[in-house]
C-alpha cells in the first residue's frame, strides 16, 4: 500500500507564500476547470485556495518564535469526511492514498467540510462544488515531465526546502526518514483521523561557545600581555603562521 | 457554525410534517380500539395527510436552496451504506409517497381488510400504510439528526440527545398542528391531540434543556496546541493567510456577538415551549387558539434550530482565531 503525503518542516518554513501562489497558478490552470478568484483587486478579494499559510505567535515577548504554518488537505489515512458524502464524490484512491471530489458528482452540500476538522475544504464559489488539495494528482504522475518534476506545485516551488513529498509507508522513502529523524507529528491526533501528511517541530540551534574559541591561543594579544612586554619589533607567532 | 435558512426550514417542516402524521395514525388507531370516536375518513385523514404532505414537501424544496448543484440532487442517494445525508435523501421521498397513499386511500374510500385479529378487530389496508408510515417517520427522525450526531468533533451535536431532541420537537409541533387542524376537521379528538401536544412540548423542554445544560459544560478537547501540534500555553495566532473573507471564515461561524445567540436561546425556550404550553392549556378546544399555539411553536423551534447550529463551535475555527 502506498500512501502519498507532504512532510512539513516548520524548523524551515519562512512563511513567504511561494507554495500558496504556486499551488493556485498550478491547479487553477488545469483541466478540472479555473480556481475561482473573485474581486481581487476589490475590496472584499475572495476565492478558493488549496494551500493556506498561517502565521502564530508562540511564547511572550521577549521570548516568542513566529510560526509560519501552512496547511492543506492531510489525506487522512482514515477520512472523516469521505464516509458523509452522500452521492460518492469524495472518495479515496486505493492505489495511493490521495483523497479526492470529483467534481462533476459533487452536489455542493457542503457535507464533508464540516466532517473536516482542520478545515481543508473549500467550496468553490463559482463553479459551487467542493475543492481541496489533490496533491497535484495530475503533475505527479505526468511522464512527460522530467522525474525530478513529478512532485507538488509547492513542493517545487518552495525555496527553502520545507516541504518533502513522498510515500509514508515507504520505511525508506525521504519522507519516512524525516519523520523518524525529526520526531515528525500529525495535527489533532485526539480524533483518530490518521492524516498522512505530517509536520516538523520546530528546533532549538544550539550554540556551544568554548574557551578556545574566545582566546586564541597564539592570539598576538595574549603574546603582548607577556611581561616584560616584548618590543613591538619583535616577531609574534602570527608573523611565523601568516606565509 | 452558520446557520443556513435552507437547512432550517428543511428540518423544521419535516419535522412538523412527521409528527403530524404521525398524529393521524395515532387517532385512527385509538378509533380502531375504540378508545376515541372516528373521525370522518375524508375531512381529517385525507386532509390532514395532505397537509402534512405539503409540509415534507415543503422541506425538501427548502433543501434544494442548500445546494451548489441541486440539479444533480438525484446523485445523493447513492452512499446510503455509509452516510446519513444519503439515508435521508432515500426515506424522505419514500416516507412522502407513503402518506399520499394513506391520505388517498382515506379519500378513495379504499380499505380492502389486510387481517383480522383473533379479536375481532379488522385491519385495513389504510393501518397497514400507518404502520409503514410510522416507521418511515421514525427513520427520518434518526436519518436528520444522525446527520449533524455522527460527527465526533462537533461536540455539541455528537450526543444522543440529538436525536431525542429532533424526535420530540418534530412531534410536539407535529401533534400541536395536528390539534389545530382537529378543531376544524374533527372537533371530537381536539382535546386528545392537545393533550399530546402538550406531553411532549413537555418531554421536549426537558430533553433541549437537558442538552443545554450538557453543552454549556463540555470542554474542547481540540485546543490551538493540538491544532498546530506545538506544546506551549501562549500561543496567539498572528494572520489566516489571507486579507479577504473565504468558504472557511464565512461557513463556520453565525457572526454574530455571543448577546446574541444568548438572547435567541431564551427566546426560543420562550417561544418553543412555554408560550404554546401554556396556549395548549388554556385553548380548550378553539382552533384560533391552538392556531396560534402552533405558529409561535413553529416560529419557536426556528430559533431553536439557528442556536443549534450557531452554538457548535467547529475545530477548524482554531485555524481562523485572528481574521487579519
Ligand atoms: S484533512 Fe480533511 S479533507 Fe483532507 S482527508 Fe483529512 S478530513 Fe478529509
Ligand atoms: S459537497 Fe460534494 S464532495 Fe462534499 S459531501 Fe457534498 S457531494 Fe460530497
Amino acid at each position: 500500500m502506498t500512501q502519498l503525503a507532504l512532510v512539513i518542516d516548520l524548523n524551515v518554513c519562512v512563511g513567504c507564500h511561494a507554495c500558496v501562489t504556486s499551488c493556485k497558478e498550478w491547479n487553477t490552470s488545469g483541466s478540472a476547470g479555473p480556481l475561482a478568484d473573485m474581486h481581487p483587486y476589490g475590496k472584499d478579494p475572495t476565492g478558493a485556495f488549496f494551500n493556506r499559510v498561517q502565521t502564530f505567535e508562540v511564547g511572550e515577548y521577549p521570548n516568542t518564535q513566529t510560526v509560519h504554518f501552512p496547511k492543506s488537505c492531510l489525506h487522512c489515512e482514515d477520512p472523516p469526511c469521505v464516509p458523509v458524502c452522500p452521492t460518492g464524490a469524495s472518495y479515496k484512491r486505493k492505489s495511493d492514498g490521495i483523497v479526492l471530489v470529483d467534481y462533476d458528482k459533487c452536489i455542493g452540500c457542503k457535507y464533508c467540510s464540516w466532517a473536516c476538522p482542520y478545515g481543508a475544504r473549500e467550496v468553490d464559489p463559482e463553479r459551487r462544488v467542493m475543492t481541496k488539495c489533490t496533491l497535484c494528482v495530475d503533475r505527479i504522475y505526468d511522464e512527460t515531465k522530467p522525474e525530478s518534476e513529478r512532485k507538488p506545485a509547492c513542493v517545487m516551488a518552495c525555496p527553502t526546502s520545507a516541504r518533502l513529498f513522498g510515500d509514508i509507508h515507504d520505511p525508506d522513502s525521504i519522507v519516512s526518514q524525516a519523520i523518524r529523524d525529526n520526531a515528525g507529528y500529525a495535527l489533532m491526533p485526539e480524533w483518530g483521523t490518521h492524516p498522512a501528511n505530517h509536520y516538523l517541530p520546530r528546533r532549538r540551534t544550539p550554540m556551544h561557545i568554548h574557551e578556545d574559541e574566545l582566546t586564541r591561543s597564539d592570539n598576538p594579544l595574549k603574546v603582548d600581555g607577556l611581561l616584560p612586554k616584548p618590543a613591538k619589533s619583535e616577531p609574534s607567532l602570527d608573523d611565523v603562521m601568516s606565509w | 457554525m452558520r446557520p443556513d435558512f435552507s437547512v432550517l426550514f428543511l428540518t423544521t417542516l419535516i419535522g412538523a410534517g412527521q409528527g403530524l402524521f404521525l398524529a393521524l395514525f395515532t387517532v385512527q388507531l385509538y378509533a380502531l380500539a375504540a378508545l376515541l370516536p372516528a373521525p370522518d375518513g375524508h375531512a381529517f385523514y385525507a386532509h390532514g395527510s395532505l397537509l402534512a404532505l405539503a409540509l415534507l414537501v415543503g422541506g425538501l424544496v427548502a433543501s434544494f436552496f442548500h445546494l451548489g448543484r441541486p440539479e444533480r440532487a438525484w446523485r445523493s442517494a447513492a452512499k446510503w451504506r455509509t452516510s446519513w445525508l444519503s439515508r435521508e435523501v432515500i426515506v424522505l421521498p419514500a416516507l412522502m409517497g407513503v402518506v399520499l397513499l394513506y391520505g388517498g386511500a382515506h379519500l378513495l374510500g379504499w380499505k380492502p381488510t389486510l387481517l383480522i385479529l383473533p379479536s375481532g378487530l379488522v385491519l385495513d389496508a389504510t393501518v397497514g400504510l400507518g404502520v409503514v408510515g410510522t416507521l418511515l417517520a421514525f427513520a427520518l427522525f434518526l436519518c436528520t439528526a444522525m446527520i449533524y450526531a455522527c460527527l465526533p468533533f462537533l461536540r455539541e451535536w455528537a450526543s444522543p440527545l440529538t436525536v431525542v431532541n429532533y424526535t420530540l420537537l418534530g412531534g410536539a409541533s407535529g401533534f400541536t398542528l395536528a390539534a389545530a387542524f382537529a378543531a376544524w376537521a374533527a372537533p371530537e379528538v381536539t382535546h386528545f391531540l392537545a393533550g399530546w401536544a402538550l406531553v411532549l412540548t413537555l418531554l421536549g423542554l426537558v430533553s433541549r434543556s437537558a442538552s443545554l445544560i450538557r453543552n454549556a459544560r463540555l470542554k474542547p478537547k481540540s485546543t490551538i496546541q493540538t491544532a498546530i501540534g506545538i506544546k506551549h500555553p501562549n500561543i496567539v495566532q498572528k494572520a489566516v493567510g489571507f486579507l479577504g473573507g473565504s468558504f472557511n471564515t464565512r461557513e463556520f461561524c453565525h457572526g454574530k456577538p455571543a448577546g446574541t445567540l444568548r438572547s435567541v436561546k431564551w427566546v426560543f425556550l420562550a417561544a418553543a415551549f412555554v408560550v404554546p404550553l401554556a396556549l395548549l392549556a388554556a385553548a380548550g378546544s378553539s382552533g384560533p387558539v391552538l392556531a396560534l399555539a402552533f405558529a409561535v411553536q413553529y416560529l419557536g423551534l426556528l430559533a431553536e434550530r439557528w442556536f443549534f447550529f450557531a452554538q457548535a463551535n467547529h475545530p477548524q475555527n482554531l485555524y481562523y482565531q485572528a481574521v487579519a
